[in-house]
């Protein structure tokens, strides 16, 4: 196989995983971005954390292998992004350390001020999260201040202004809404109805927000459609997104929740395609010069490497995608308490 | 303070904290695997209300191994930018293979082994406990790899890329395999995981000496003694025994490190004595207060008493390591080691006569123990992490070329400044110690709950059949599941 070959297939395997972590994580965060709302007594709150309580680890291990295979076929990249966002990564660390201890500890004490304590800070740490995610991704469609030798010279501050800020809050309303449509497939009753009374105004935060996104995107980043307008074909992603977006509604009016899950998953994916089609083909593109940007080229490692990773990849995919479908197997259904739940 | 400086320590105190809990899960998911299997082949109630518990500790400490991890995973990018572009060709394989081949097998059956009891077959649930534990033990053999081949590198190449202007040094893999099984990997690893199957099998004990020194769930508690007490003499006498191929090979592989864990500074033509304790002082390079057996260091190393060996004074100066803490810190592990011995020696010696409960003294010093276990798998990880230093990666021959190494100086992240990483420490300070804090009051207040009796186990599982034949008769259960046992836990 080219080496050239070689490199696209595994941006193209990053983008799956990135994808992955998008979809499972996004239910988990949006669950968390709703816990203190839409519960409303202990026993709810409790069904709330439960309903993603077996899932929500084996989530965030998409993110692990993110960043373990962003540093073996893209090294480079892998150093200067992680070094670029050195506050921001250690704030994201900090909420998804905060996030599996709430969920861990939380139940573990009969106490209402311990458990009111790890509510909110399940709900702060999978709100940042998701923001800083989103601002995150901003910063890299943008392009960043990114020097001679990858020599990073910006900073926190820099990275946190209008159009960062408005694709985290992109994200957090497109999880909070990918959480509840979750939220209402594995709940019934009383708490279903309420779950179902919040997920038109959130449809319509997200869809004004894509709105926004949209057309920020267009002005403040010029050389975001390149790649649509040098491949056309390419315009099938926004399309279908765009569609896949309008599909919620109609699917949850039609009583087909499992259908708006499928669709709310479809508009992450497509948003995570717009994403690596936008910035493709460099991982941090520099606003100093762009010469100095993190490519594809000049962050792969060796074609050696990536025809060995492929393997492993190809050993290891199937198996992922075995064990996760059995554990969704066996835990599907309405979430019930039992003496093993959080 | 400087960006060095800093980011070792912070480096050295993030790892150290997340390495309270892996070797915990490994060596604790051993133990509730057998206690497991014993119930699968003996259909035992005990034996599933001692696995039922281990599960809710093992749980407990999972999280934290999980929430810490990640840090790990992405501390090389944020702290190690220079060190990452040099190594990723090698170091990211391994961690990438980690994630693909372990973390995603721990996380999936964890869900099974945590949540499953009363959903799954016990078929299905002992495999779930099996795949964790492999899980765990890929994590380590991968992670353990890729730390090997920093300290003893093969199968690789170094490539100059030209980066806008300037030629930059990377490695590169030429053979995967020689990368994988690196002349340390093996050793290293069997002494990593050997380390924390001691630390779970004294674990076990030590929470089952203080049930029987309360006099609580005596049936369970012996039951799980049966296992752990001969399990703990197993393995610290492995541990004695890969400990003393490790040291044999660092002869060969990396002299500085050795002359500094035994604080040998003078190569002489005499046999080589071993400094039983001391306060080594590089730079009058001499040992205080310091007492040696003649003979013994050059027996240990080459199996001929009379072969001396070589001393710090071998080593360039600029490439020499800090001595006086790889040599406490060997010394302590060595030390701690050989207590261990003795302690589960003695432990197994009273439980064969029958009279291990009736010796206090002896349960309580039991009790203790996982501390002693945890110290001596942290003492053995600074000195080898502290006796690699100047080097992040060591230099090496390959196929009779120089390889160059990198200094560990070297390979700090350019665009990372004091301040920020003074300020991650001091946030990974603050919420490292609600952790540690936090986890302590969980863990306790599990041990104090302690297991179910079989008969508690029994009236629940008949209760969950009623339950479940109610439901299916379209009545709805009355039973939300809490009632026998505490919600939650």
């Amino acid at each position: 196989m080219s080496y050239e070959l070689l490199t696209l297939i595994w941006f193209g395997l990053l983008g799956v995983l990135l994808c992955g972590y998008a979809i499972l994580d996004g239910f988990d965060l949006g669950v968390g971005i709703l816990h203190p709302f839409i519960a409303k007594d202990d026993h709810e709150r409790r069904l709330v954390m439960n309903s993603i309580g077996p899932l929500w680890d084996g989530n965030e291990v998409w993110l692990v292998t993110f960043g373990g295979a962003l540093f073996a076929a893209f090294p480079v990249a892998y150093a200067t992004v992680f070094s670029s966002f050195y506050t921001a990564f250690f704030l994201l660390l900090t909420c998804l350390i905060g996030r599996a201890v709430s969920l861990e500890f939380r139940s573990k004490v009969k106490s209402s001020t311990w458990r009111r304590l790890w509510d909110w800070a399940f709900f702060l740490s999978s709100f940042t999260a998701a923001l800083l995610l989103g601002i995150a991704g901003g910063n890299v469609m943008a392009g960043m201040e990114l020097g001679p030798k990858y020599r990073y010279e910006g900073s926190l501050l820099s990275q946190v202004y209008w159009y960062p800020l408005l694709v985290g809050g992109l994200t957090v309303s497109l999880f909070a809404l990918h959480g509840a449509i979750y939220l209402y497939l594995k709940t019934e009753d009383e708490l279903q109805t309420r779950v179902r009374r919040v997920i038109t105004p959130l449809f319509f935060v997200f869809a004004g927000l894509y709105l926004v996104v949209t057309l920020a995107t267009w002005w403040h980043v010029p050389h975001a459609t390149e790649n649509l307008s040098a491949h056309p074909w390419l315009w099938i992603v926004p399309v279908l997104n765009a569609l896949a977006v309008l599909n919620i509604p109609r699917a949850m009016h039609w009583g087909r929740p499992g259908y708006a899950f499928f669709s709310s998953s479809m508009v992450i994916l497509a948003l995570a395609t717009l994403f690596s089609v936008e910035i493709f083909p460099n991982f941090m593109l520099s606003t100093i010069d762009p010469a100095y940007s993190v490519t594809l080229q000049n962050a792969r490692s060796s074609r050696n490497t990536l025809q060995t990773m492929l393997i492993i990849a190809g050993i290891g995919i199937p198996c992922v995608l075995s064990y996760t479908v059995i554990i969704y197997w066996i835990f599907r259904g309405k979430v019930k308490l039992d003496p093993h739940s959080y | 303070m400087d960006v060095e400086i800093l980011s070792r320590l912070q480096f050295a105190g993030t790892i150290m904290f997340h390495y309270l809990f892996p070797p915990l899960s490994i060596g604790l998911g051993l133990q509730l695997f057998l206690c497991e299997l014993a119930y699968f082949r003996t259909k035992d109630l005990a034996w599933e209300a001692a696995a039922r518990f281990w599960t809710r500790v093992f749980a407990v400490n999972f999280a934290m191994g999980v929430a810490t991890g990640i840090v790990m995973e992405f501390e090389f990018g944020t702290n190690w930018a220079a060190y990452s572009r040099f190594v990723g060709d090698v170091f990211g394989s391994a961690l990438a293979a980690e994630g693909i081949f372990a973390f995603f097998l721990e996380s999936g059956f964890l869900a099974v082994l945590v949540f499953g009891w009363d959903r799954v077959g016990p078929k299905m649930h002992l495999l779930s406990t099996l795949m964790v534990f492999l899980g765990s033990v890929f994590s380590a053999v991968w992670i353990v790899v890729a730390n090997s081949w920093q300290q003893t590198p093969s199968g690789y190449h170094i490539v100059w890329h030209d980066v806008q202007g300037e030629m930059m040094p990377r490695a590169e893999v030429t053979d995967f395999w020689a990368m994988v099984f690196n002349p340390s990997s093996v050793d290293r690893l069997t002494h990593t995981l050997i380390g924390a199957f001691v630390l779970g099998a004294f674990f076990v004990a030590s929470v089952c000496s203080f049930y029987l020194l309360k006099n609580r769930h005596l049936e369970i508690s012996k039951r799980c003694l049966s296992i752990a007490l001969p399990t703990a003499l197993l393995f610290t006498l492995l541990a004695a025994a890969t400990g003393h191929d490790s040291a044999q090979k660092l002869a060969e592989t990396q002299p500085a490190k050795l002359a500094a864990m035994e604080g040998h500074f003078h190569t002489t033509d005499e046999p080589t004595g071993l400094n039983l304790f001391g306060w080594p002082d590089a730079e009058n390079e001499t040992v205080h207060f310091g007492v040696q057996l003649p003979y013994l260091l050059s027996f240990m190393v080459y199996n001929d008493p009379t072969r001396p060996v070589p001393g710090m004074d071998q080593i360039p100066e600029d490439q020499r390591p800090p001595v006086w803490l790889p040599f406490q810190t060997f010394h302590l592990m060595v030390g701690l080691g050989t207590l261990m011995i003795l302690v589960a020696m003695y432990a197994c010696w009273t439980w064969y006569r029958g009279t291990f409960d009736q010796r206090r003294w002896l349960l309580w010093t039991i009790v203790a123990m996982p501390v002693v276990a945890m110290t001596a798998n942290q003492a053995g990880w600074i000195t080898a992490e502290v006796g690699r230093q100047p080097w992040i990666v060591y230099p090496s021959v390959q196929e009779g070329v120089e390889m160059m190494g990198l200094r560990t100086a070297d390979g700090l992240s350019e665009s990372v400044t004091a301040e920020q990483v003074l300020s991650s420490i001091i946030l990974f300070g603050i919420i490292y110690s609600m952790l540690f804090a936090v986890w302590i009051f969980v863990l306790n207040h599990k041990i104090q709950h302690g297991p179910e009796s079989p008969e508690e186990l029994a009236e629940y599982k008949r209760k969950l059949q009623t339950d479940s034949m109610s439901e299916a008769f379209g009545h709805h259960g009355t039973s939300r599941g809490g009632g026998m046992m505490e919600d939650g836990t």
